[in-house]
């Protein structure tokens, strides 16, 4: 009889964890600037030189990695790809355990994490778990909304 | 550097998928056949642990039954973290049987279902816990720059 109490909870679990990890994959989140930004800088900027890459016209796309990674695979083709065919948008994958103190300075908590940076280097909004190709482009265009091409 | 050991990702959710419906088997079998599975399933995570992830008796269902039916896989994944969650599964079933044996029911029934629950998400989402735990454990237990 408790054992089947036991399964029945931890069928509840499962669900209700299935549910929440799926929608949270791929979720691009604005990362909001910081209070007293008036006119200092905003919270998290990153610059060419921190992720060892020329930062792109529209956006780049900065994808954190690790070696227990499996999903990071297909989020490296899945960018790569996209910034392969989109003028201006240049991606860089960041191994995270080699670069810890990036990692915490972050908050980076999973792999694979994307932060998809303006181009000015500021990180506009970022999504951890592999994202789907629509979910990235979006955030592309959110990244270089207000800029006005030459 | 060698390129780790590759493994087919459809024969990990297989197993997954096996892993989950013997768990769930435990909790609701009477004490005596349930004891008996649970062993089996010890015996089957120590198999892929100590001897190697393709010599489980899932894995080689796997690729005698089901995979000369669906062919060749389209990308092969890193054997690592499925090992890593092998050595995870083994703690908690391994811990689950103890308990059980011990007559510590309730316990041991919790133990058997956390394993249950990890091969339920791996097996339907393709989520590996052990995976996600690995950046937060380095982030911990690495030393910070002076």
């Amino acid at each position: 009889m408790i054992g089947i109490v036991v399964l029945v909870v931890a069928l509840l679990v499962t669900v209700l964890a299935a549910v929440v990890i799926s929608s949270r994959n791929g979720r691009f989140t604005p990362v909001p600037a910081a209070p007293q930004s008036s006119a200092s800088e905003p919270s998290e900027r990153l610059t060419a030189e921190t992720i060892g890459a020329p930062l792109g016209e529209l956006a780049t796309l900065v994808q954190f990695s690790s070696a227990f990674c499996t999903p990071c695979r297909a989020t490296r083709a899945l960018l790569t790809d996209i910034a392969g065919r989109t003028d201006g948008v240049e991606m860089v994958e960041i191994d995270a355990e080699s670069h810890l103190d990036l990692v915490r300075e972050l908050g980076i908590m999973r792999t694979p994490t994307v932060l998809v940076l303006d181009v000015d280097g500021v990180v506009t909004t970022r999504a951890s778990g592999q994202p789907q190709r629509a979910q990235v482009m979006s955030a592309i265009s959110a990244a270089s909304a207000g800029r006005p091409t030459i | 550097m060698p390129t780790p050991t590759q493994v087919d990702p459809r024969g990990l959710r297989v197993s997954a998928t096996l892993t989950a419906v013997v768990l769930a088997l435990v909790l609701v079998l009477p004490r005596d056949a349930a004891t008996v599975l649970l062993t089996v399933q010890v015996a089957v995570f120590a198999v892929s642990v100590v001897v190697g992830l393709a010599y489980s008796p899932y894995a080689q269902f796997f690729a005698r039954v089901v995979r000369p039916r669906i062919g060749a896989p389209e990308h092969t994944e890193d054997a690592r973290p499925p090992r890593f969650a092998q050595v995870v599964g083994l703690i908690f079933t391994a811990g689950g049987l103890l308990a059980l044996g011990l007559g510590a029911t309730l316990v041991g029934y919790l133990l058997v279902a956390f394993a249950l629950v990890a091969a339920l998400l791996n097996a339907s989402i393709g989520l590996c816990l052990g995976c996600e735990m690995y950046l937060t454990f380095r982030r911990i237990a690495a030393p910070r720059p002076a």
